[in-house]
């Protein structure tokens, strides 16, 4: 970390990550972190959780079993107790074996017992995707999570996003489902260090201003979109970048804000972009500015493929900031309306 | 660990209370599949007739502030823990005075006031949460236990051996109750397992397995107690399997076509509920008036709850909009 403002600091989406449960841990003795290595000396896979079962102790930072399913109910009987635990679910495509315990369980409790027991877990949780893994240890899958009536899930990209959003889902009182990008752990940034920070779960932002086009995306996303931005800037298109932040609740309101202004969208995800969070984003714009839009809404999504491993194979299957270039020039060169 | 043999009496005033349990089990089941029958009212029911004994046992071995983790055929443990009938009623026919005012149904009954934190309709499911409840308990400083309760087909599940090991390791406060009604929904347990007994499956898990005669409240009550003390003075959990049969399939309306007639007859001959009467009329506990009394006593107060279900509206439609969210209506 380096300073920055008097009451900001420069630093990694990891450092960020780790500040937030860090000072969740001393602020509020409710709060329990459970996952897979997550206590020293590991600290975590990726080492996010580095030094707090140290500092907290091994009863408030737990190592599990590889038992994700085990991780996710625990972590629910702890929270219909009052506790805020976080659960960590290593890598996101082991989310299948917590899966039921997620949307049959944490999503519904506080429904079925009409407010009677609450589930206020927060549930990380990591794509590994761009690093080679293959088809098991790389997919975006936030659109499962999208599809299931109370989660909340967020997709922070900067590391000022990333200690507010986990900040405001610890202390959130329904589930929340943070899903970060192991790629983007190194992305560096000012982040405020006061405790209280956070990053209202459902408002979008726009990371970048402009006039000719939006491109609405999160997480990974927002890097290719800053780089294709900066490119496309230099040919005259001025590109305003919104940052979704939270997929539900969704800003439907900044996105149609935006995008009334600039009459044409892309929407950019490592997600497919086939049933992916985009087709959501797409058709929301579509019908309520259907008559003001100079060019169909464009998708930049990942292929409906298995991610494979060989590196060229994975670079063809995922999306990139040249093919978000591409599709801007194409929605620019449009002209409707 | 065999517990059937310990043949010391308990206290009378407790096997009056548990006989008093399996009675209000009794006549709630009656009620609900005779309502059901004639068509005075609809609900989907997954009938608990016959295990009785298993609850009344075991609840009886529970503070109020412990808590309960059951299943979709948890009417005999709802009531056993304290549930009201109304609660239960209410919520199975889908009026605002049931448990969650309709929206949670026959399957998903909860009332963290009488400790019922989680009725799940997911087959083995409830037993990763009892794991977290207990996590809970330890953390605040609260020597309560958990009591996990679920079938023979639960100990096939990933989420049980996951849950299981995990409290073993952990030595966790939970009690796992496993009501072995010798049929996983429409398979024959036998047919589903290499082991004969689910007590078995403690010995992988370092912790003690007990096998009971589940349609023995004593003996039930006797290994869970045994397992509470331990799970309460910090010895970890128990598995205990109590061995019972329910009388009316995997629901309501279940042809059965899968259970051999001569064992249902069997098991509807010897009714945990019948055979314990006779036990404590034999024993002096009870003379036959105050079997009735108590049967008859059971069957009002089912009647009294029903008429006050049958007394309440439907859940309005603004429901669908509460309780997706703290703090969002439905709609994203």
């Amino acid at each position: 970390m380096s300073a920055g403002a008097a009451d900001e600091q420069t630093m990694t989406v990891r450092e960020a990550l780790a500040l937030a449960l860090d000072q969740a841990l001393a602020a509020d003795e409710r709060v329990l972190l459970l996952g897979e290595d997550i206590a020293d000396p590991g600290g975590g896979v990726s080492g996010v959780t580095a030094g707090l079962s140290t500092t907290y102790g091994e009863d408030r930072v737990l190592d599990t079993p590889i038992s994700e399913a085990a991780i996710a109910g625990a972590a629910i009987g702890a929270a219909l107790e009052g506790m805020l635990p976080v659960a960590e679910i290593m890598i996101m495509d082991f989310v299948g074996i917590a899966i039921d315990q997620i949307v049959n369980h944490a999503a519904k409790l506080r429904f079925m017992s009409g407010g009677r027991t609450t589930c206020p877990i927060t549930l990380r949780t990591a794509v590994f995707g761009g690093l080679g893994s293959g088809a098991t240890h790389s997919q975006s899958l936030e659109a499962w999570f999208m599809h299931i009536p109370g989660l909340k899930v967020v997709v922070p990209s900067t590391p000022r996003d990333a200690k507010g959003l986990l900040t405001a889902a610890i202390f959130d009182p329904d589930p929340c489902v943070v899903v970060e990008t192991v790629i983007t752990y190194g992305a560096t940034g000012p982040v405020p260090l006061d405790p209280g920070f956070t990053i209202p779960i459902g408002e979008a932002e726009v990371k970048r201003p402009g006039n000719d086009v939006t491109i609405v995306t999160y997480g990974r996303g927002v890097f290719d979109a800053m780089t294709a931005a900066d490119q496309l800037s230099s040919e005259g298109i001025d590109v305003e970048v919104l940052d979704l932040r939270s997929l539900v609740p969704l800003d439907t309101a900044r996105v149609l804000e935006s995008v009334a202004k600039t009459r044409r969208a892309v929407v950019h995800h490592y997600a497919t972009t086939f049933a992916g969070p985009g087709a959501e984003v797409a058709a929301t714009i579509s019908a309520e500015l259907f008559g003001q839009l100079a060019a169909p809404v464009a998708r930049v999504g990942g292929r409906f493929t298995p991610i494979p491993a060989a590196a060229g194979l994975e670079a063809a299957a995922l999306p990139s900031a040249a093919m978000l270039v591409d599709a801007v020039r194409r929605t620019v060169g449009r002209h409707g309306g | 660990m065999d517990t059937e043999d310990q043949a010391a009496d308990l206290v009378p005033a407790l096997r009056r209370r548990m006989f008093e349990i399996m009675v209000l089990a009794k006549a709630c089941d009656e009620r609900l599949r005779k309502g059901i029958g004639t068509g005075e009212f609809m609900t989907v029911y997954w009938p608990s007739r016959g295990q009785e004994a298993v609850a009344a046992g075991f609840a009886t071995c529970l503070r109020p502030d412990d808590r309960l983790v059951t299943t979709y055929r948890g009417l005999h443990d709802q009531i056993a823990k304290g549930v009201p009938l109304v609660e239960i009623l209410g919520e199975m026919l889908g009026r605002q005075v049931g448990a969650s005012r309709g929206k949670g149904g026959t399957m998903h009954i909860a009332d963290p006031s009488v400790g019922l934190m989680l009725s799940t309709g997911i087959v083995g499911a409830g037993v990763p949460v009892a794991v977290g409840l207990a996590l809970a308990a330890r953390r605040q400083g609260s020597d309560r236990v958990v009591l996990a309760s679920f079938g023979d087909g639960a100990t096939n599940t990933g989420s049980f051996h996951e849950a299981t090991n995990l409290a073993a390791t952990w030595r966790l406060p939970v009690v796992l109750v496993c009501q072995n009604n010798r049929y996983a929904e429409m398979t024959p347990t036998e047919a589903t397992m290499p082991v004969s007994r689910i007590s078995d499956r403690a010995k992988g898990y370092d912790m003690p397995g007990a096998h009971v005669d589940g349609n023995d409240p004593e003996a039930v009550h006797r290994a869970t107690a045994v397992a509470v003390d331990r799970a309460r003075s910090g010895g970890g959990p128990t598995l205990i399997e109590c061995l019972t049969y329910r009388f009316f399939g995997h629901f309501f309306g279940d042809p059965m076509a899968y259970i051999p007639k001569d064992e249902l007859a069997a098991a509807i001959a010897a009714d945990p509920v019948g055979r314990f009467a006779d036990r404590l009329l034999s024993a002096g506990v009870l003379d036959q008036a105050g079997v009735d009394e108590i049967d008859a006593g059971a069957r009002h107060r089912v009647d009294e709850a029903l008429a006050t279900v049958l007394a309440s509206p439907p859940p309005t439609l603004d429901e669908l909009g509460r309780d997706v969210y703290a703090d969002l209506g439905a709609d994203r």
